[in-house]
């Protein structure tokens, strides 16, 4: 039976990995934003922080409130525990000491990708080169993935990465559509006909936009943007996709009931919500509502897996 | 591998006849493809130095040592009949000290060993066996004689880096496998499982066997892992068991605890159990001594067996093999004078200078003076060092260790070399065929430590056309 010492590491593998991936997924889109919106709309990279609730871990990083210091806060600060490079160094790290059950190559592909990190995430500060660092990270990270998937027993190992995964997927979908809530919630009337470009955005982010449009075949709407996000079962970044994921991972595992009981608990919590009736502050509220429910899930798994002391 | 006249003994005469067909080119390319395998394989061991733990990739020459499997029959008898005694040793030192008592071993000798663990009195684990894994390393002298040089019985390593050194060798010179009787390794994991197995206190058809590491930052992390994986057991660190209030050890597990019924520690004695030896130990387990004495949990190696090889039990151990067995030792010792005796120690202060002179508790080659290579204020230092501290210090002859060709540079050349058999020690007795053999890779060096840029060669163990 799997230690729990090492089940523990591949979940947080899994974590880092994905979180590596959405914060440069985050960064990236927000960036596109900043040109396509007036200035007025008062979206920065300072307020990128205040929105993602980092911005007591950036006042302490001592770093000025400018975009390239908000910039190599989110990327290439190995002072910021979350941020894109040292995300990467924890799941490297975690990798490394779970590489008896971890295939070679993944192991290698991870290993390669946090040397270009280290090495290239300073320059993705500049908007000439974001693009390309960005996107080569990601890619690398769905590398990873795909090698996982392919290449690994789809045993106990294997869901305990697609926990780790799907849960840090849950919570950065819902930052993701929370930062858009909040960059829309100024209540000027003048930056309507950005909207639009708002939620396009957003949906790139989450590489949903083509999945979107063959789902939902009318013109963009807020509610419709945010429906699809929430409930959709079928696009993997979705919340209702990731919490079924979550759910079938969770049964194939020794003793699964408490954390279950979390998942089903938020799976119903999403259910009820009634995308009609919510403005944008209830929207943002929900979502802390939801972020507490994904701790409290965390907080199961670590002590049902993670600190098993009761004897059998 | 060549006789003192330059000629191939007969059973390396196929492969030297080989290996010199081949030009310098060619072997730099087999060299090259070794490399890469070893690289790929990811076969690794950690240095402590240079202010941090780095993996280096293991250093390996492609060039086989080789060894008649009429000698090896020999070697391997002795080895058997060595931990035989041993382990009769180390059961009667901790119960009833009958060798004492007859006057063969001076009881000060076990009393001032820091290997000693009085908290091992009156255990008796199961087939009389301490050591069930013993590394020893042996040396050939310039007149052909294999001696052991050391018994090494806590926590020997080397024994991953012997089976991967075959699985590239394989890769590197198929063809000459095909050509020769070259006895197998691989079998090696299966016979510990089973030497470990035979240690359950539980009759299970399936016992439930771990190995037992420091963790990721030990330099043999490489060798726990492959082990563990090649085994098919886990590979648990300290903090993964916990000794129940049955007396018994569990580990954590997913699906909660699952009792472990053999341990296969690589960790040092003193380091096991914070309750009974080092209370700062992180690495060890909470009563996992408690669960020993009870007899609750088997650990190989047992605790307490390294004082069988102490460097100074070493010199009476041809009389450990006369005393238990009643038979003349079949390999012999190196020749050893030990300073804790006036007359001994007045000899080896005396000729220092020509002396190999050893701390009786390290391992590893560190801490060693060899007399004819040291500067004069490295004699003078172990000088005072044995003065203040004899019980400390053994002296031995400079061997003149054989030599076998080595790819240097792109040419053979000679380099020093001992070689590092295992012997296992369960319910039955198994001898790995060869071993791990290691060479000095600078000229004249009598260095072999990989920690101190020592490499490793196969070692074929080859049957003759003649032999069967």
């Amino acid at each position: 039976m799997m230690l729990s010492r090492v089940a523990e590491r591949i979940y947080w593998s899994a974590r880092y990995l994905e979180r590596a991936e959405n914060t440069a997924r985050l960064t990236r889109v927000y960036g596109n934003l900043l040109l396509d919106l007036p200035d007025a709309a008062g979206v920065s990279w300072p307020r990128l922080v205040e929105i993602t609730g980092d911005d007591a871990a950036f006042a302490a990083s001592g770093r000025q409130a400018t975009d390239r210091g908000v910039l190599h806060f989110l990327l290439a600060d190995p002072g910021n525990p979350g941020s894109v490079l040292s995300s990467l160094a924890s799941a490297r790290e975690n990798f490394r000491t779970s590489r008896d059950l971890i295939p070679r190559e993944a192991w290698r592909t991870v290993n390669e990708l946090y040397l270009y990190a280290g090495e290239h995430l300073r320059r993705a500060v500049f908007q000439r080169r974001r693009e390309e660092v960005l996107g080569t990270v990601m890619q690398r990270c769905q590398q990873v993935r795909g090698l996982l998937a392919d290449s690994m027993n789809h045993g106990e190992a294997y869901q305990f990465l697609r926990i780790g995964r799907g849960l840090e997927r849950t919570d950065m979908t819902t930052r993701i559509i929370d930062v858009a809530a909040a960059s829309l919630m100024t209540g000027r009337k003048d930056l309507d006909p950005y909207r639009n470009s708002l939620w396009i955005a957003v949906l790139k982010s989450l590489s949903a936009y083509q999945m979107y449009r063959q789902q939902v075949r009318r013109r963009i709407v807020d509610r419709d943007v945010i429906s699809f996000l929430m409930f959709d079962t079928r696009f993997p970044r979705a919340i209702g996709y990731c919490l079924g994921e979550l759910d079938h991972s969770l049964r194939s595992l020794p003793r699964y009931e408490p954390p279950l009981r979390g998942v089903l608990r938020l799976q119903r919590i999403v259910a009820d919500l009634d995308i009609a009736a919510i403005d944008l502050a209830g929207l943002r509220a929900f979502i802390d509502t939801m972020q507490l429910d994904l701790a409290s899930i965390h907080r199961q798994i670590s002590l049902t897996w993670f600190l098993p002391d009761a004897p059998t | 591998m060549i006789t003192g006249g330059g000629r191939a003994r007969p059973h390396a005469r196929e492969v030297t006849r080989y290996l010199s067909s081949l030009s310098a080119r060619q072997l730099g390319r087999r060299q090259e493809a070794a490399e890469r395998a070893i690289s790929e394989m990811g076969v690794t061991f950690t240095v402590y130095s240079e202010g941090q733990n780095i993996d280096r990739a293991w250093p390996f020459d492609i060039i086989p040592r080789t060894v008649s499997a009429s000698e090896w029959q020999r070697v391997e008898h002795g080895l058997q009949q060595r931990l035989t005694a041993l382990n009769a040793f180390v059961d009667d030192v901790y119960n009833d000290q009958r060798i004492v008592k007859d006057g063969k071993v001076p009881a000060e000798l076990l009393e001032t060993s820091e290997n000693y663990l009085p908290e091992c009195v009156g255990i008796r684990p199961p087939h009389g066996a301490w050591a069930h894994i013993c590394g020893s390393d042996l040396v050939r002298d310039a007149d052909g004689t294999i001696y052991v040089l050391e018994d090494n019985l806590r926590v020997p390593s080397g024994v991953s880096y012997m089976l991967e050194n075959r699985i590239v060798t394989k890769q590197v010179f198929p063809e000459l496998f095909s050509r020769n009787r070259i006895l197998p390794v691989d079998d090696y994991p299966s016979q510990l499982f089973d030497t470990l197995a035979s240690l359950s206190p539980r009759p299970l058809d399936y016992p439930v066997v771990v190995v037992l590491t420091p963790g990721i930052y030990n330099s043999a992390y490489f060798e726990h892992s492959y082990l563990a994986q090649s085994m098919g057991v886990a590979l648990v660190e300290g903090g993964d068991l916990t000794v129940g209030d049955d007396d018994c050890v569990y580990m954590r597990t997913i699906a909660g605890l699952e009792r472990v019924d053999v341990i296969y520690r690589r960790v040092n004695d003193t380091f096991l159990d914070p309750e009974c030896f080092r209370p700062d130990s992180l690495l060890g387990v909470p009563g996992l001594m408690r669960a020993w004495r009870a007899g609750n949990v088997g650990i190989a190696n047992a605790p307490g067996a390294g004082v069988a090889d102490d460097k100074l039990v070493y010199a009476f151990v041809p009389d450990i093999i006369r005393y238990y067995l009643d038979e003349e030792p079949v390999l012999p010792n190196v020749p050893t004078l030990a300073c804790v005796r006036d007359d001994e120690r007045d000899r080896v202060l005396a000729d220092l200078d020509n002396l190999v002179v050893k701390p009786v508790n390290e391992s590893g080659g560190y801490g060693m003076l060899i007399g004819p290579m040291a500067t004069r204020k490295a004699v003078a230092q172990f000088r005072r060092l044995i003065k203040t501290n004899p019980r400390n210090y053994v002296a031995q002859p400079v061997l003149s260790l054989s030599t076998a060709p080595t790819l240097i540079g792109g040419t053979l050349s000679p380099r020093h070399l001992d070689l590092r058999p295992f012997t296992l020690h369960g319910e039955r007795q198994f001898v790995t065929a060869g071993g791990l053999t290691r060479v000095a890779l600078v000229e004249g060096s009598l260095v072999v430590n990989s920690s101190q840029g020592g490499g490793s060669k196969d070692t074929w163990i080859v049957q003759s056309g003649d032999e069967s």
